[in-house]
């Protein structure tokens, strides 16, 4: 196996684009290698980002906004103080991954490259609108999240392409985010059914929204008609009950001995139901 | 042949060199080329925590990250907790309540729970939970280690 640690993102990226077989860029590893040492995926060529300038950075932006360098890790989010204010959804997503040791490594970019439906980070990602910036070897483009994703361990990211830099919009007034999950122990599981809920208020009225689920297709999905279900309601019974059914109705699960498609699919409307309440109160100011 | 890899590292404070390969973990350096055997490879999969180390003061699991990554880093494994012949007031209160039995958690437990007690000297047992939930222990049932952990943070609060 070739291990090549660039300093540059347009040099990691040719060297994946001249590299022969399998390629995987490493970041924190944690799935990468646990791949490895399971000869599941055998790379011929790992490219470890991690010597890249900036990669380690959290810096807010003048419009609010957040840039995340590509190797920050789960525990340098979660100890952010500003952050997760902003963000308490997405970040916690993240937080649910692994032990305190795996929150040493594990990366948002690497949870959303490594392709599982059941990624925890992903949904806050896709609900937050967060686009990811894409250096190939013809340049840079910047995607949203939820293009990323093709299905499981698959991403839509062309040979020679590496996700460069993690873009979070500002959150802006009023706004709140949420994620939630079931596992069936209380720690350090897969996601049988994930949800992420993000959405801004005017008074009492909800004025935006994004709903995205997890572990409930091959890929994270968002929701439209989840969204439009909170879109001019104050959350009322009415509301909560036309997101669930939109929520369930996005739902086209594995069925297996960790859920069932029924219990999957159920589970996907109470989530969303109780993560949009978290949301909607985090949006008028509370904790 | 393949190519194999010079790393420059701190190992307890002491400098060190390697050669390793492209494939070969921290754990596996630090086991089978520098004979610190004293982070154990439970699982070598990130599950069990018998590994732990810390990377520039954060925690990790040595199994999954690369002798390579390792260059510039400063690295602290089970062997740099006692000063010498002095225990650290956490492996006091591990013998003393018989918080280990086989053994093969309690370096990697060692280090986790030092590294928390530096962040929060003062956890609560939840805290305390949650942080050591990465560090499986078929032997002890937890509550030994729990309380060593309480009563070391405890005691240093005190001493400091
Ligand atoms: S050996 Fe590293 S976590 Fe088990
Ligand atoms: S003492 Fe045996 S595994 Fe913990």
């Amino acid at each position: 196996m070739q291990f090549h640690s660039p300093t540059s993102f347009a040099e990691a990226a040719k060297l994946a684009a001249d590299a022969e077989g399998i390629t995987r860029f490493l970041a924190g590893g944690t799935d990468v290698l646990v791949q490895l040492r399971a000869d599941a995926v055998t790379p011929d060529t790992l490219i470890d980002i991690k010597q890249i300038s900036g990669t380690h950075d959290i810096t807010r932006r003048a419009d609010g906004g957040w840039d995340l360098g590509v190797a920050v890790t789960g525990a340098e989010m979660t100890e952010h103080p500003d952050l997760s204010t902003d963000w308490p959804g997405l970040v916690e997503g993240m937080d649910l991954i692994g032990s305190t040791q795996i929150q040493g490594r594990a990366t948002l970019t690497g949870n959303l490259c490594n392709g599982s439906p059941a990624a925890d980070g992903v949904p806050g990602m896709v609900t937050a609108g967060v686009t990811v910036t894409v250096t190939g070897p013809d340049g840079d483009r910047v995607m949203p999240v939820e293009d990323i994703p093709a299905g499981p361990g698959r991403t839509t990211l062309a040979k020679g392409e590496v996700i460069s830099a993690v873009h979070i919009p500002p959150r802006g007034a009023y706004g709140g985010d949420a994620y939630l999950r079931f596992i069936p122990r209380t720690e350090m599981d897969i996601a049988v059914v994930g949800c992420s809920v993000s959405l801004r208020r005017d008074g009492d009225v909800i004025t935006e929204a994004r709903v995205c689920l997890g572990a409930v297709a091959p890929t994270v999905v968002l929701v439209e008609d989840a969204a439009k279900a909170l879109i001019g309601s104050a959350l009322d019974e009415a509301a909560l009950d036309a997101l669930a059914a939109a929520a369930e109705a996005a739902c086209n699960p594995i069925n297996d001995k960790r859920g069932t498609i029924e219990f999957r699919t159920e589970v996907a409307g109470v989530l969303a139901k109780r993560a949009a309440k978290i949301a909607y109160d985090r949006a008028g100011g509370a904790k | 042949m393949s190519k194999k890899f010079h790393v420059s590292t701190t190992v307890n404070g002491d400098p060190v060199e390697f050669l390793c390969d492209s494939r070969e973990t921290v754990l596996d350096v630090l086991r089978d080329r520098l004979s610190l055997t004293g982070a154990k490879e439970g699982c070598g999969t990130g599950d069990c925590g018998a590994c732990s180390i810390t990377v520039d003061d954060r925690l990790v699991c040595a199994c999954l990250m690369l002798g390579a990554e390792a260059e510039g880093k400063s690295i602290e494994t089970v062997e740099g907790i006692a000063a010498g012949e002095d225990l650290h007031p956490l492996q006091k209160r591990f013998i003393e309540y018989a918080a280990l039995q086989c053994g093969i958690c309690t370096p990697g437990i060692l280090v986790a729970a030092k590294n928390l007690l530096e962040k929060h000297p003062d956890p609560t047992e939840e805290q305390v939970r949650y942080w050591l939930a990465g560090n499986l222990c078929r032997c002890t049932g937890y509550d030994k280690i729990i309380r060593a952990v309480m009563d070391t943070a405890a005691e240093m609060r005190e001493a400091s």
